[in-house]
């Protein structure tokens, strides 16, 4: 896997930032706040930036590196944010076997990105996921809900043409 | 509801009702046929049927999976039991017409292999039915999961009212135990006396969990219970907590399953509701209660002290065992996990008997095992089989064999903690300890097929990389063997990896095996020592030959063009993105191997069949 990394720069709002402070203050005594917390920042941010973290880190006093591990540990944490289409290619045995590993690859290169990151206009995210479930139709992808099943390379700038 | 009585009440209204309507018309509203268009099917039906004034003849019920996903969206309409298979927006106002009105089946639409015959063969006596034996999986398809009648109506909760009005605890833990039913899950522990340990130990409060954290990569069975059935689960864990002495429950349930879990909490709601979970159910003074827990993705969560770990809030790290959950689980009480599959079988134990289940399957497997059949094969799917099919009789039967005239090379059970099972053992009859005895294992019975155009050790790749990612970091011998591995693995698959790489690899599954916190490590390994022991020669052949013989493996592979057979198009030339093909018109052409970027593209549009790999 390639490394993550930022690419769209940090545009929080003031509201957001006072709505994640009410957040904290409401669960500060809750012995297991950490992972509530996590999830209503990223209702509140549509992912989990490093200065949304850093934020969390200054007002409840856990350090930075605990809330960075908690984050990253479960894969519904993003700490980028989703393009208005979010792409997800399966990469589960039973499409793997199928190909879907170079679907994933050209739409890589498709995009100008890798897995984990969204495109520098907001407009695509790509991620791996394993197993959507609908094997019968393998190799599979999902754009926001839309599944397309029995995928080919060649059928992806015709899908693509379809969100521009 | 307060008496068994009252529930039989129920029972024989839920059969009266069904029989009201001419025509029942049941369409899958599982994830695959929810993902090949099924919803909208369903709205079709509604349409066409209100405008032909059917609303009072005819029921529409949305069903859980019926199995063959392939050829979804399926529908079924009764009572002739008309299979209808990939079934078209289009196709709806003719079956409406001809098979709802006129009672005219329209056989062009069905499933073909039921057509064949002089009469329209049941679904029971079709390849990918007549082998099967569904016992986990009987309510799939049968009902609506989203109405507790009809589960009521199939004997549902029937089972409870016995345990609760006629057995003790003891009783249960016995009947359990004597039908030699074992976890589903993986690791195939007897369920009967992990009920017993906990029914043993003391505490203040003891918990009953479910695992539907299904991490195996195409595996889809516990999926498709709950989606097909949410009932049985909620049934199965009362009983369990009757056993054991516990009055709360959790199902920790995949994010990633949001029908699931939307049929979930319907089913929670309409049991309180009826008085099946809550205090003093049937008037025993027996109180039990469930929790719905959202997993965050995360594979290891699907081990067991993992899995309460993250119930409790926290990264969802295993710790070691002893103490085992039946001692100190969830909260440090007395707690015991069982899968979504186990569960399913409980009520069905309760209801026939120890002997009937154990009459089913192997000496020491008992009963039967669903299988998620995916991979390079026909009828993908979903299917029930007692123990002890043979895997033959899975792939070539049942699955309708590998397609596109390839020829079987490996099954891969067990996802990744399992191993690939060659052409050779074909003939072994499938249970817990024969699959383990040729280097694989049950797992939770996800079953992909693979043909010769996979490299295993692409796929052994393809694995260690789903458990680096997945490792949750907290022993050494996981987090960094894995990496090591994967790593061998990547110089192999490039063609820089020497013999002594092999030997370093085979030392590494050793110690991940022998060293790993939990399962996750140990069992990392089993992909590779698997693919090692039956195809090492493939492993040689890429690093003595620097060869990949499946021709998957980018780095060993080179496009050639027969200079016999092109035709000069210029066709491949003009495809080319990288502009490695030459040649004048008319001309035999040739690839530049330095500018080749091996994306197949030139092979794909050839019409004269001239470019091959090697």
């Amino acid at each position: 896997m390639a490394e993550k990394k930022q690419t769209v720069p940090f545009q929080g709002t003031e509201e957001q930032e006072a709505a994640l402070k009410k957040v904290i203050a409401d669960l500060q005594d809750d012995r297991g706040k950490l992972m509530p917390i996590l999830q209503k920042a990223q209702d509140i941010y549509g992912y989990l930036p490093m200065e949304v973290q850093k934020m969390i880190s200054d007002e409840t006093g856990i350090p930075l590196e605990k809330i960075y591990g908690v984050a990253t540990f479960y894969s519904q944490f993003s700490l980028n944010p989703k393009g208005r289409y979010r792409i997800s290619v399966c990469l589960g045995t039973a499409c793997y076997v199928k190909g879907s590993g170079d679907i994933y690859n050209a739409l890589m290169e498709k995009l100008g990105i890798v897995g984990g990151e969204c495109t520098p206009d907001g407009k695509f995210s790509l991620d791996a996921c394993r197993c959507v479930g609908a094997c019968g139709l393998a190799p599979v992808m999902m754009i926001n809900d839309e599944v397309y099943g029995r995928l080919t390379v060649d059928d992806l700038d015709d899908i693509l043409a379809k969100y521009e | 509801m307060r008496t068994l009585e009252e529930l039989q009440e129920v029972r024989e209204r839920a059969k009266a009702e069904k029989k009201v309507c001419s025509y029942r018309v049941h369409v899958c509203g599982g994830t695959g046929c929810t993902s090949s268009g099924s919803p909208r099917i369903i709205e079709k039906l509604k349409e066409e049927i209100k405008a032909n004034g059917l609303e009072d003849d005819v029921e529409i019920v949305k069903t859980g999976c019926f199995g063959l996903c392939a050829l979804g969206p399926i529908m079924i309409v009764h009572p002739e039991n008309a299979f209808y298979s990939m079934v078209k927006e289009e196709d709806i106002p003719e079956i409406v017409r001809e098979h709802l009105k006129n009672g005219n089946v329209v056989k062009r639409l069905l499933y073909e292999e039921t057509t064949k015959a002089d009469h329209i063969l049941p679904l029971e006596e079709t390849n990918f039915y007549k082998k099967q034996h569904r016992v986990a999986l009987r309510n799939c398809g049968e009902i609506s999961p989203e109405h507790i009648e009809e589960y009521i109506g199939r004997d549902g909760y029937m089972a409870l009212g016995k345990v609760l009005t006629e057995m003790t605890p003891q009783q249960v833990i016995e009947l359990v135990t004597a039908s030699g039913l074992r976890g589903r899950g993986g690791a195939g522990f007897p369920t009967g006396m992990k009920w017993k340990f906990a029914a043993a130990n003391e505490a203040d409060q003891k918990y009953v969990c479910c695992n539907a954290d299904e991490g195996d990569p195409g595996a889809f069975m516990d999926r498709s219970v709950l989606e097909g059935d949410p009932h049985v689960v909620l049934e199965a864990m009362t009983i369990a907590g009757y056993a054991i002495g516990a009055s709360q429950g959790y199902i920790y349930v995949r994010a990633e399953y949001p029908i699931a879990v939307q049929r979930l909490e319907i089913a929670i709601r309409q049991s309180r509701e009826m008085g099946l979970l809550g205090k003093d159910i049937f008037g025993s003074g027996f109180d039990f209660d469930i929790e719905l827990r959202l997993g965050a993705g995360a594979f290891v969560c699907g081990e067991e002290t993992a899995l309460m770990t993250s119930i409790e809030g926290n990264r969802g790290e295993p710790r070691p065992r002893p103490p085992f959950p039946a001692l100190k689980g969830l909260y440090e009480r007395p707690t015991i996990l069982n899968n979504v599959e186990t569960y399913a079988n409980i009520p069905q134990i309760i209801l026939n008997g120890a002997e009937w289940f154990a009459g089913m399957g192997t000496e020491k497997s008992k009963g039967t095992k669903v299988f998620a059949l995916g991979g390079k094969i026909h009828n993908t799917g979903l299917v029930e089989v007692p123990m002890g099919t043979t895997l033959r009789e899975i792939v070539e039967e049942i699955g309708g064999g590998v397609p596109n005239g390839k020829k079987f090379k490996a099954a891969q059970t067990g996802g990744p903690s399992g191993g690939c099972i060659p052409a050779e053992h074909l003939d072994v009859p499938i249970d817990y300890d024969n699959l383990i005895a040729i280097g694989s294992m049950m797992g939770s019975g996800g079953l992909i097929v693979m043909d010769e155009d996979t490299c295993m050790v692409d796929i052994a790749k393809f694995f260690l990389e789903f458990t680096v990612d997945e490792s949750c970091g907290k022993c050494t011998p996981c987090r960094i063997g894995t990496r090591r591995m994967l790593e061998i693995l990547e110089k192999i698959t490039k063609g820089q990896a020497t013999m002594d790489d092999l030997d370093k690899l085979e030392e590494l599954c050793n110690h991940l095996k022998s060293n790993s916190l939990c399962a996750l490590g140990q069992t990392a390994p089993n992909p590779v020592i698997s693919t090692l022991r039956y195809f090492r020669d493939e492993y040689i052949a890429h690093i003595v030959d620097k060869k990949c013989p499946a021709g998957v493996c980018k780095d060993l592979l080179q496009y050639k063009i027969d200079a016999d057979k092109c035709k000069g198009c210029t066709l491949c030339s003009r495809v080319c993105p990288a502009g490695a093909i030459v040649g004048s018109v008319k001309e035999p052409h040739m690839i530049n191997p330095e500018k080749c970027l091996k994306c197949g593209a030139c092979m794909e549009k050839c019409r004269f069949g001239a470019i091959y790999k090697e």
